[in-house]
């Protein structure tokens, strides 16, 4: 039998996250490809351990700390002991620098931006999205134990199930230097961007703050509100509570229209819940087309004022 | 305070990308490179810093098509060095240059601070700042966006989901992997780069010892195979907004 599939736990605020569970839902099929057991490393709270049901053990070890430092140290001790096949890690913000901190010191790659991961006649070949969307490359990897960093959305969660069997697991941590003091909870006040119907999403195709105005217009004439993606963020033309995709908000508008935003899957994660959704953007060959029900391939500056028109006159 | 700031150059996607003849690799005979968008930030934290507490900041990048311009347009920034590392091999992976990289800034040190992009478009076996901080032995977290210096341990905010940050006291020196600095990267007059061309050299050091095999293959690179293609509506601007105008009318969005 071969080695098994291990699924790195990732736990905030005291519950297993979402994408812990679609990687668990992947790590299972590719331990079915592999006649291999799947495996879930659970760093911290034991009691979590009940979520984890889709895998067949738990190893747990509960003294671990929430700092990159701490798990990627746990980690490594963990497969140099017991060497699985491979390890799933969640490409999250909460994860992605303990995977790649734990991979740095196995001396194995960390494959980065998965969307899939299977094996073929024994190899695993990783999915990867790379160059922000716009290619994709198949990856294998020559070492054993690979980590590989798994996008949210590669799989639908897996269902707790049954209580699974846990392990306990020992774990020696070198002296802590990197140390979690506290939380910062985003700015109160403002728009609540989950909770709008309607949104207009501006990308760095906007250009300048003062173009900000043509997406308040359309957003004014729809009733909804804008938001943005990292970019404008960056800028600082939008609050961090504006922010749509990986770092920011998740949103399930009727309608979300992206103007300018090219379509990085860190952007895209986090309007899977958008009923319809439009784009408009001067690139044929963006991947914001290919998560959107409606294109528009032109310039912004001329499209928004008349979409900005035609909404008003057919609202009268 | 001493930093030390790791830049890289990558594709610009608002460009078209192609595919090379192998299948696997980019075709660079017409790629237009920019530098890595979150190095852009990791310099202009380390900026950031150095105004507030004084100091160095000196830049180190691997030699890329465009990069002494990149370089100089640091200084100009307010790096006070700029080293490039010449003769490396070609087509290295991230672990590859990391393994240079980091030897290249070893010699550099004593530093504070080495701060690079929490990732880069075209990572695929790895990031560079856990890299680097694996072979100097420094702690290291990512995807940081403020960090406020002052003592033997540094108070640094990394970015979680839902516009949560949390702080983390890092023991100094540190290699930190930038999300976004403080501030947006500040823009440089072409004539201030022009000036500093004038005044000031670029460093530059031979590639030391081995990169190292790749530790992946890569076996194919393709535009992505789409599950669904966005109905595009045609016409001129005026016509294609009376078009979306009715689609959401009939869907009840209006």
């Amino acid at each position: 039998m071969a080695s098994n599939i291990w699924v790195l736990a990732e736990t905030w605020r005291g519950q297993v996250t979402e994408t812990t569970l679609e990687l668990l839902t992947l790590g299972r099929e590719v331990a079915g490809q592999s006649g291999s057991q799947l495996e879930a490393v659970l760093l911290g709270d034991k009691s979590l351990a009940a979520s984890l049901g889709a895998a067949d053990n738990v190893l747990c070890a509960a003294n671990v700390e929430p700092t990159p430092e701490a798990v990627a140290a746990a980690l490594a001790q963990l497969v140099k002991e017991r060497q699985p096949q491979a390890v799933l890690v969640p490409w999250t913000n909460l994860s992605m620098d303990a995977g790649a901190l734990a991979a740095a010191q196995l001396n194995v790659p960390f494959v980065n931006g998965c969307k899939d991961l299977k094996s073929d006649a024994g190899t695993l070949v990783a999915q990867c999205v790379v160059y922000g969307g716009k290619l994709e490359a198949a990856v294998s990897a020559t070492t054993a134990s690979t980590l590989f960093g798994v996008l949210p959305g590669s799989r639908s969660a897996a269902s707790p199930g049954n209580a699974p069997t846990v392990t306990d697991v020992a774990v020696t941590l070198p002296e802590a230097k990197v140390k979690f003091t506290k939380y910062l909870e985003p700015e109160a006040g403002g728009v609540d961007i989950t909770q709008q119907d309607v949104l207009i999403a501006v990308g760095r195709g906007i250009q300048t703050q003062d173009n900000m105005e043509l997406a308040n217009d359309l957003a004014a004439a729809l009733g909804g509100a804008v938001c943005g993606s990292r970019p404008v963020i960056d800028q600082g033309w939008l609050p961090l509570s504006c922010q749509v995709g990986k770092s920011g908000m998740q949103v399930k508008p009727k309608l979300y229209i992206m103007l300018g935003i090219s379509g990085a899957p860190e952007h895209i994660e986090g309007i899977k819940g958008a009923q319809v959704v439009v784009a408009v953007n001067t690139d044929a060959a963006a991947p914001v087309f290919n998560a959107s029900h409606y294109g528009i391939n032109a310039d912004l500056f001329e499209v928004v004022p008349a979409l900005t028109e035609a909404v008003k006159a057919k609202k009268g | 305070m001493n930093i030390l700031v790791l830049l890289k150059m990558v594709p610009d996607v608002v460009e078209e990308l192609e595919v090379a003849g192998d299948g696997k690799s980019l075709d660079t005979s017409f790629l237009r490179t920019i530098i890595n968008e979150r190095d852009d930030h990791a310099l202009e934290q380390a900026i950031l810093l150095k105004e507030r507490h004084g100091g160095k900041v000196t830049v180190v990048a691997l030699d890329a098509p465009d990069i002494d311009d990149t370089l100089f347009a640091t200084m100009a920034k307010g790096a006070d060095r700029a080293v490039k590392i010449t003769d490396a091999p070609e087509g290295m992976t991230t672990q590859m240059a990391a393994k240079l990289c980091g030897q290249v800034v070893a010699g550099l040190l004593p530093a504070d601070l080495v701060l690079t992009g929490v990732q880069a478009l075209d990572d695929l076996d790895g990031l560079s700042a856990a890299l680097v901080a694996q072979q100097l032995n420094f702690p290291y977290i990512g995807v940081v966006t403020a960090v406020t210096a002052g003592g033997p341990t540094a108070t640094v905010l990394k970015e979680f989901a839902g516009g949560v940050r949390g702080e983390f006291a890092v023991t100094l020196p540190a290699v930190l992997g930038v999300q976004a600095a403080e501030k947006p990267p500040r823009y440089v007059p072409v004539a201030k780069v022009r000036a500093v061309m004038k005044t000031n050299k670029i460093e530059t050091v031979s590639a030391p010892g081995d990169a190292g095999a790749a530790q992946i293959e890569v076996r194919q690179l393709a535009k992505p195979v789409v599950s669904s293609h966005a109905e595009m509506l045609e016409g001129s601007p005026e016509e294609a907004a009376g078009k979306l105008v009715e689609l959401l009318a009939q869907r009840g969005l209006l």
